[in-house]
């Protein structure tokens, strides 16, 4: 028995990283999961593998920074499974490696677009299906880049806080209807995005962005995956509003 | 593996709980113990210290009462030590003895007031993870959670003394993270809200209206209970929480977002 049986989820940026292996660990919980991602190779793969261990998922390619796919995204869901509980909006992109007086607007505006007006646009209709429902549970894909700043990453920076004042705000709006609204704020973690910024295991940089975290190591998705389980759950009845913090202890200095 | 909420995800596990007399406290010892922990249940109050510890029992856990007032550092010491010659071990801390005062001006609190929510709240936490962290070092490491509070993290009007006693306690949780992260220990702490326990029970006993009044103050709209705070303790206990580290987890229905 799973701790998500019975619910359906809904993955944003489901096909690699975090938000993967949240849909994995919310099919093997007992979720039926709907991944929405911009590559249809990889989210028939991830499907595919969701399948082959016993889950039950499907995938809509979206791009979440435009409406319109969120909408056909969001009733989708609700048209394949006839409901939506759950949702962890983890779409997002780290932008350009640039100082902030060189960021060009374009960068500026697709990191924003995709990791907080995306996140937004998702959670508008989410919450619009849920407050039928008169229950749901969201969480929102922030970063400890969320509560402190890293260099180079101004507008990474700027939308993973906003993501939490999102969170925030929309958790006290529906405090009162069943919807219970979290963050979860990984540091680094395995993904093709740390590779990105800090190149492949052996790497000097990453080396560094490695021993920057108390723990001596970066987390494996799956350690987020299981934060979001947690707050999806009834298990955080009273958790809303929070930012859970997963960066073995990286922001504790 | 955490095989969830009617898993045993706590099997061989030795689990500690101070403050397990009652509340928050006792919760935790029981969701311990129902996890398949051997539990160890500490508190200066006896009668219902025991109580938990037997109520453990019931369950299956291999559990016993060991009185300690955390303020005293020969009881920790001797709570500790008591602790390791029956079990061998320590794998689960969770320090959660703690005294409140409510509804208290600056200018209201005597001394002795302030020293005795200091010498419970912060330094009882101080002298357990003192004790503690040694006897996981011994081990295969292990797994601290420390009880603070909402008021760990913000003010509120009347709890300056107590709020102070709980940053102290959310200051040496995340210091403690630095020290012995590499070293295979894990430091956490809770940061309830307004939790509907026994702690709280004499304040709103005496003031009835103030127990209604507040009950709107949480943003879902009730107070929270002990076991809903003793289910996150028992997370954050779990390999699911194997890289949250340092961390306040809020269990407050929102309250420090406002």
């Amino acid at each position: 028995m799973g701790m998500l049986d019975g619910k359906v989820a809904l993955v944003t940026g489901g096909t690699r990283g975090i938000g993967r292996a949240v849909a994995e660990r919310g099919a093997a919980e007992g979720a039926r999961v709907v991944i929405g991602s911009r590559d249809p190779e990889r989210g028939a793969e991830t499907v595919g593998a969701i399948q082959a261990a016993g889950g039950e998922a499907s995938f809509i390619q979206t791009d979440v920074s435009d409406s319109g796919q969120v909408e056909a995204l969001v009733a989708g869901t609700v048209a394949a499974y006839g409901r939506l509980d759950l949702a962890l909006n983890g779409a997002g992109i780290e932008g350009e490696r640039r100082l902030l007086h060189e960021v060009t607007t374009e960068d500026w505006e697709s990191v924003m677009a995709l990791n907080l007006r995306g996140a937004f646009a998702c959670m508008r209709l989410q919450i619009r299906h849920m407050l039928g429902q008169g229950a749901g549970s969201i969480v929102n894909l922030s970063s400890t880049n969320g509560l402190i700043g890293t260099p180079l990453f101004a507008s990474y920076t700027a939308s993973k806080h906003g993501l939490i004042g999102l969170t925030r705000a929309a958790a006290l709006e529906y405090s009162g209807q069943g919807i219970r609204i979290n963050a979860v704020c990984p540091g680094g973690v395995d993904t093709p995005m740390f590779q990105r910024l800090y190149g492949p295991p052996g790497t000097d940089a990453r080396g560094a962005a490695t021993a920057a975290h108390p723990a001596g190591r970066i987390a494996r998705p799956e350690e987020v995956a299981g934060a979001v389980v947690f707050l999806w759950s009834d298990r955080a009845s009273y958790v809303t509003g929070s930012c859970l913090t997963i960066d073995g202890g990286l922001t504790a200095t | 593996m955490d095989e969830g909420k009617t898993g045993r995800e706590f099997s061989g596990k030795v689990a500690l709980v101070t403050g397990a007399s009652a509340g928050i406290g006792r919760a935790a010892a029981l969701r311990f113990a129902r996890g398949g922990a051997a539990v160890v249940c500490s508190d200066i109050e006896e009668v219902g210290g025991r109580e938990t510890a037997e109520l453990a029992s019931d369950i299956g856990s291999d559990s016993c009462f060991i009185r300690a007032d955390v303020s005293v550092e020969s009881d920790v010491a001797g709570l500790i030590r008591a602790m390791v010659e029956r079990y061998g071990r320590i794998d689960i801390a969770f320090n959660n003895a703690g005294i409140g005062l409510f509804d208290t001006m600056v200018d209201e609190h005597t001394e002795e007031q302030y020293d005795r929510l200091m010498a419970v709240n912060s330094t009882g936490v101080f002298l357990c993870m003192k004790y503690e962290a040694p006897a996981m070092l011994r081990g295969s490491g292990g797994c601290i959670v420390n009880t603070a509070s909402m008021a760990g993290l913000v003010g509120a009007r009347g709890l300056s003394v107590y709020a102070a006693t709980k940053h102290a306690v959310v200051g040496m949780t995340k210091a403690a993270a630095l020290e012995y992260g590499r070293r295979g220990i894990r430091v956490n702490c809770v940061a309830p809200g307004l939790i509907d326990t026994e702690i709280n029970r004499p304040f709103w006993d005496a003031h009835p209206e103030l127990y209604e009044e507040w009950k709107s103050l949480p943003p879902l709209g009730r107070y929270g209970t002990a076991e809903e705070v003793a289910e996150a303790v028992a997370w954050l206990c779990t390999d699911d929480a194997a890289f949250v580290h340092g961390h306040a987890m809020s269990v407050d229905a929102g309250m420090v977002a406002k």
